[in-house]
């Protein structure tokens, strides 16, 4: 059996004044596992991410990774560190001026010298294609451009895991291509969040949905294409 | 909405030691604002001019800048010359123009000027975030260095939240008139940009926590040795020992 990554058991989450978010869910991520997780919107997906970082605290329930009990905020310090989290909104995550310095503020923060952050960022930013873009000022960066940009900044801290926060949105279908090759180019475990059946089954191995709450692991959707010929077939038609 | 254009140019202060520069140009405001002699108060004068030309700045965009104090200096020439007593210098009608008004309004003006420039040419001709992580060097609170970074970076995130928001206005036909409606709205306007920004701030910060933020910005910008950097400090120094001279040294 491969070693478990992190293993979230009986988590209830709920926000201030709403109803539970979280019901009694159970989760967990063997290394190598690529994940892809699709469900409505507001169903909690962001919050089940939040809550593996530690920038959220359950109601109740355990979250452990690499092996320990994380509780507390300097518990999570580590985990931030190996587990890195791509935010929905590049604009949240880019905040220095430059690319070069945004990449490298993770870098730094790990205690590496300005010469290693900057290499690092420099090799990051070449692995993704994005050789030029060092002096770049972010906030006028493209969309696509600014995810790629951000997805460095987060590959720039080494980390083992990837949790991807809808990555394919509001991408063009060149960016999105590139992507999906840099994903499966890295020798990483990810849970990945999308509506797009298409990006997901290109990335991932298993895609889960969640209910009520909990993640269902017993309706495992299986995306499938296939071809047929009818009569008519030219018109528009529906499949029941 | 900000534009750095004195922090682009390559002149020879642009390449002294940011923390040099801020200190000096610190001291030289201390110095300043506390003088009122007219001979030390010039000789500031013709020694930020030459800080400007020294950094090459444009002559039209200093101006510019030069405006909005302006205006402010303007007011104060309108109302202490006939406010402030003593002894008459002119009598318009009713208003009596004083002396000590009138030199207590050319004091303040002399000093803005000359403030205003010195830092345009000292202090403007970095970029703000060099002169975040010269302040943190410097041993101000974190706090306050943290504020002024991120505040110049979202600045253009809310600018471009704010638009949106008035397009969403504007395509549902709204015009701005003086009714309560339009108050109402601009009012909802305003509150929805507080609450978008303080939302964005929340999640910014989490970002930078993820990525193993503990408090403290590490800059990457390094500022080589200058050899010019202890000419500077003796310009500096030796400027503001003459200011002290011509003011108190009687």
């Amino acid at each position: 059996m491969r070693p478990v990554i992190f293993k979230l058991s009986k988590i209830h989450y709920g926000y201030p004044g709403g109803p539970l978010v979280l019901n009694d869910l159970d989760f967990h991520l063997h290394v190598g596992d690529r994940i892809g997780l699709v469900a409505p919107n507001g169903s909690g997906k962001t919050t089940l991410f939040h809550i593996i970082m530690g920038l959220l605290r359950p109601i109740s329930g355990t979250v452990e990774a690499f092996g320990e009990a994380r509780e507390a905020e300097a518990d999570f310090i580590e985990v931030r560190r190996r587990i890195g989290l791509l935010f929905q909104d590049a604009d949240d995550q880019l905040f220095s001026p430059t690319v070069l310095e945004d990449v490298a503020f993770g870098p730094l923060n790990l205690g590496k010298s300005r010469q290693e952050a900057m290499a690092v960022a420099r090799n990051t930013l070449d692995f993704l294609g994005l050789n030029g873009f060092e002096d770049r000022v972010t906030y006028k960066l493209s969309g696509g451009e600014k995810r790629l940009v951000s997805l460095a900044t987060v590959l720039a801290m080494e980390p083992e895991v990837l949790l991807l926060d809808e990555p394919s949105s509001g991408l063009d279908s060149a960016t999105k291509d590139k992507l999906i090759d840099i994903l499966n180019g890295l020798d990483l475990s990810f849970v990945l969040i999308s509506h797009e059946f298409d990006f997901l089954s290109k990335t991932t191995q298993h895609i889960y949905t969640m209910d009520d709450g909990r993640i269902r692991f017993d309706q495992e959707l299986d995306v499938h294409t296939h071809e047929h010929a009818h009569l008519m077939g030219k018109q528009p038609h529906r499949h029941l | 909405m900000i534009t750095e254009s004195f922090a682009e140019g390559n002149s020879w202060i642009h390449g002294i030691n940011p923390r040099l520069r801020v200190v000096g140009a610190a001291a030289f405001a201390v110095v300043v604002a506390v003088s009122y002699d007219f001979t030390a108060l010039f000789t500031a004068l013709g020694l930020s001019l030459f800080m400007a030309l020294s950094a090459r700045l444009d002559f039209q965009t200093v101006t510019q800048r030069l405006l909005a104090p302006a205006i402010f200096l303007l007011l104060l020439w309108a109302v202490l010359p006939w406010s402030y007593e003593g002894d008459a210098l002119a009598v318009l009608g009713p208003l009596t123009i004083t002396r000590p008004g009138v030199t207590l309004c050319a004091q303040i003006s002399l000093k803005t000027v000359c403030l205003m420039v010195a830092f345009m040419a000292l202090v403007a001709t970095m970029t703000v975030d060099t002169l975040g992580h010269t302040l943190n060097r410097l041993w101000l609170p974190d706090k306050m260095v943290h504020l002024l970074l991120i505040t110049y970076r979202y600045l253009f995130v809310i600018e471009q939240e704010y638009q949106r928001l008035v397009r969403a206005m504007k395509i549902r036909n709204f015009h701005p008139k003086t009714n309560l409606h339009s108050y109402r709205t601009y009012a909802y306007l305003v509150g929805m940009l507080f609450v978008r920004a303080s939302e964005r701030a929340q999640r910014v910060h989490n970002a930078m926590i993820c990525r193993g933020f503990n408090g403290r910005f590490v800059s990457l910008r390094a500022f080589p040795p200058n050899p010019l950097n202890p000419i500077f400090c003796i310009g500096i120094g030796l400027s503001l020992a003459l200011l002290v001279a011509l003011e108190w040294v009687k």
